[in-house]
């Protein structure tokens, strides 16, 4: 059965592969024209053998239960790939590598000098108010000045087409691993379309991660000894952590397999007895990394960890207190940091952004919240939030009391009419609204992943794309045109 | 290796080997009875004992000593420790954790294991479907067991996983000899029971599927005072305690700070090849396996000073952390005295 494009429904949304006229875009071409000759049948018949791959290659996210345990629950994939052109990549990938720039200076400044309050750029009271500064942190300068060495940050299209960051995770991002395992099993799948076509590799991302590790450690450490600290196996991405633990070659690590000893180093214990730890990429909340700083009740930490980062005997990636600028009112900001610490103009817009503390402003957002999306800022993975066309009167009355109370801690923008794709549903071929979450690497350079992990709501008209709550996932690729232009006319 | 990963691997093989010796025991408890007048049969209260249970049996509301409710406590009562299902459901949360160490296909075959007992653990309970479920838990625990050694490096999570299954054995078999030899001798019935000791004796022996290389062992007629030494004191017998310890400290002799450990596990066979025999024919053979059960635990201690728990800290790493152990639990009312 051949797939009829026409038939594709043409929404208000931008669609990423399907142009308005339902021809497909430059990129997506070759990919689009193939699966026509697949037909839908085939095109099924490969999406199970896709779900057969990713069960065999174990790749799962926890799914924790009270009463049942913890449960694995398989990867969701799309077969159908999400397809950027590479010129257009390399402009996104500029905006990202810009903005983890400033974003890291930023960090610095605030722990340090706190030049863009005392040039009134960015407000102090907003610092002093932050869930997530960490007065621990003032004074500490981290190797090479970087402290959100690992950065996933989110990107959304627009109807017109426009690329906006949504936010910015600098605390512990997961999603990586799928990412990586995606472009595996795609790769089984579409063998042909990867031979015919210039599809950039992602598999250089743990390498990358572990040259950012292993640039971090301490002075004078010449073959660091790096781990992965994991929270453990109830912990939803256990699987990225041991995923990426094993591509690294790395240990993967918990809280007590470490303790910080009098010399105030770290060490794991091992068969053969205590063996230092150089550097620890942790994916453990700042809250619970060290019992005695932070949450005393905390197990998954380690007692002490904070005076041996502090005495740069060991380093933390990403940085304690590197999630002050994962906060939704700091986000309102990044343009004005670019333009203050490296005197550019930001690459990558932000999605427009309404501060409630200010008046005028919160008024605005007092008079529109059926239109709005109004997000608590220091919460992360969409919780919290008001969805405005399709909240209640009562729900939309509570979250006015809960602003005027606490101005500082919401913020509202417009909802964006997130993009589509060609996604795969019962009965066919469908447009299902995405994301992009890229990675960014900071360590002596700034490296960006050739894409990303693309995120899709599964639900028709949904715009939730959380693998908690019903969301697939998608490979992302990056097409070289230009070099498949040239190839066809050699 | 990480010692958290070291001792999961011990402990991993641990619960292998004990829900295969569960199932064992079951199964030649179940032909036991079949095979003994009703006024003769020992009953289904000395598994309780075998397994360790007795307190936690009576703890948990059991006055019910029938067959059908003490399997149901050894196999699927998950609130047991010591039940086959909650051994099995360790083993997998380690394996989980162990994901990137053992052989990929293990997980898959642990989780396919876990399913099958947690769905088909009532079929033990009935009479007719209790032998198809045991057969098919060994088979599962003996493939798994296949792949380890058949796909695992000689290295340390190999030492640690061999370690972990050969202590458990010997602690099993001790256990088995101990409380069927202690309900033989000096029991009124023993003159009535006298044309049913070979029976007896045979399935001492079933339950260790020991039976058939005793036989090519012996070459005589079945009698007690054999068959304890051949599951205690024979070389070659894997599932004998002198052999378990012996392959323990083969192991052992790939890992660093083992002498001592070494050294008592030496002490341990030949204490039993000397005097578990004679043991036996002077009615000393309970307070002889006690020393050993006792050494057991002190070496099952002694593993995880030197390997699991790490030097004493001035301030703890983390919080505290549950006995796992079976053995440890074990209270003695004399002192303790090891071989």
């Amino acid at each position: 059965m051949q797939i009829a494009w026409s038939d594709y429904p043409a929404a208000t949304s931008f669609d990423e592969l399907i142009s308005a006229g339902g021809q497909p875009r430059a990129a997506a071409r070759a990919l689009v024209e193939y699966l026509s000759a697949l037909g839908a049948t085939e095109l099924a018949v490969r999406q199970r053998a896709a779900e057969t791959a990713i069960r065999g290659m174990g790749i799962a996210f926890t799914v924790y239960h009270e009463e049942g345990g913890s449960i694995d629950r398989a990867w969701p994939l799309d077969i159908i790939p999400r397809v950027i052109d590479r010129l257009e990549w390399q402009r996104i990938e500029a905006g990202l590598r810009q903005r983890a720039l400033a974003l890291n200076l930023f960090i610095d400044d605030v722990y340090h000098d706190q030049l863009i309050i005392r040039d009134r750029i960015f407000p102090g009271e907003f610092l002093a108010d932050s869930a997530n500064f960490r007065t621990q942190c003032i004074g500490i300068s981290p190797p090479l000045g970087v402290w959100a060495h690992i950065c996933g940050s989110d990107l959304i299209r627009g109807a017109d087409g426009t690329m906006y960051v949504l936010e910015d995770n600098l605390r512990v991002p997961s999603g990586v691993s799928y990412m990586l395992e995606n472009r595996q099993v795609v790769k089984r799948v579409f063998p042909e379309v990867f031979e015919a076509s210039t599809i950039l590799p992602v598999d250089d991302y743990p390498s990358q991660l572990l040259e950012t590790l292993r640039a971090m450690a301490p002075d004078g450490v010449t073959h660091p000894e790096v781990v992965v600290l994991t929270p453990g196996i109830y912990n939803s991405a256990y699987f990225e952590h041991s995923y990426l633990a094993q591509q690294m070659g790395c240990e993967l690590v918990e809280g007590r397999d470490l303790a910080v000893r009098d010399d105030d180093h770290v060490y794991m214990r091992t068969v053969d007895g205590w063996r230092r730890v150089d550097v620890i990429y942790r994916r453990v909340d700042d809250l619970f990394l060290d019992p005695e700083v932070f949450r005393a009740d905390s197990t998954l930490g380690v007692r002490g960890l904070m005076r041996a980062w502090c005495a740069g005997n060991v380093a933390l990636a990403n940085a304690p207190g590197a999630g002050v600028a994962d906060d939704k009112l700091v986000y309102t900001f990044v343009p004005a940091m670019i333009r203050y610490y490296l005197d550019e103009e930001a690459i990558l817009p932000n999605v427009p952004s309404y501060l409630c503390t200010d008046a005028a402003q919160r008024s605005h957002v007092l008079a529109h919240l059926d239109e709005l999306v109004v997000k608590p800022a220091n919460e992360s993975g969409g919780y919290g939030m008001l969805m405005g066309p399709k909240s209640s009167a009562a729900e939309r009355a509570r979250f006015a009391e809960l602003i005027r109370a606490q101005p500082r801690n919401y913020m509202a923008q417009p909802v964006i009419d997130l993009s589509t794709t060609p996604t795969l549903v019962d009965g066919g071929i469908e447009p299902r609204h995405l994301d992009l979450r890229p990675f960014i690497l900071s360590g002596r350079e700034v490296q960006v992943t050739m894409g990303g992990l693309t995120r899709v709501a599964l639900r028709k008209g949904s715009l939730v794309v959380n693998s908690s709550q019903g969301g697939g996932s998608k490979d992302t690729w990056i097409v070289d045109t230009a070099a498949d232009h040239a190839l066809a006319r050699s | 290796m990480l010692s958290r990963v070291a001792d999961n691997l011990y402990w991993f093989a641990r619960y292998l080997e004990r829900t295969e010796n569960l199932a064992r025991l079951v199964g030649a408890s179940t032909e036991l009875m079949l095979d003994l007048p009703r006024h003769l049969a020992p009953g289904w209260e000395p598994l309780l004992r075998i397994a360790g249970s007795q307190a936690n049996f009576a703890a948990r509301g059991g006055a019910d000593y029938s067959g059908r409710a003490i399997v149901r406590f050894l196999i699927a009562d998950a609130a047991n420790n010591s039940s086959m299902a909650a051994s099995i459901s360790r083993a997998r949360e380690i394996a989980r954790t162990a994901r990137d160490i053992l052989p990929r296909d293990l997980w898959e075959r642990i989780n396919g294991l876990h399913i099958y007992v947690s769905e088909h653990a009532d079929d033990a309970i009935s009479h007719s479907g209790r032998h198809g479920f045991l057969t098919q838990v060994i088979a599962n625990v003996q493939g798994l067991t296949g792949m380890l050694e058949g796909v695992v490096s000689e290295g340390q999570a190999l030492s640690f996983l061999t370690l972990g299954r050969n202590i458990e054995r010997a602690d099993m078999t001790s256990r088995i000899v101990d409380v069927r030899t202690a309900a033989l001798p000096g029991d009124q019935a023993a003159a009535q029971l006298q044309p049913f000791e070979t029976v007896l004796w045979m399935s001492v022996l079933r339950s260790l599927s020991a039976y058939q290389m005793y036989r090519i062992h012996a070459r005589e007629r079945l009698h007690g005072a054999g068959v304890v030494r051949f599951l205690l004191a024979d070389e070659h017998f894997p599932r004998a305690c002198v052999c378990c310890l012996r392959r323990a400290e083969e192991v052992l002799l790939r890992l660093p700070h083992s002498e001592t450990l070494r050294r008592r596990m030496m002490r341990m066979r030949k204490a039993i090849g000397h005097s578990s025999q004679e043991a036996y024919e002077q009615g000393t053979l309970h307070e002889f396996i006690d020393r050993l059960q006792l050494s057991l635990a002190r070496t099952n201690d002694e593993l995880a000073r030197i390997y699991f728990l790490g030097e004493p800290l001035a301030e703890p790493a983390a919080g505290s952390r549950q006995s796992q152990s079976m053995i440890s639990a074990v209270s003695r009312d004399s002192a303790p005295r090891t071989l």
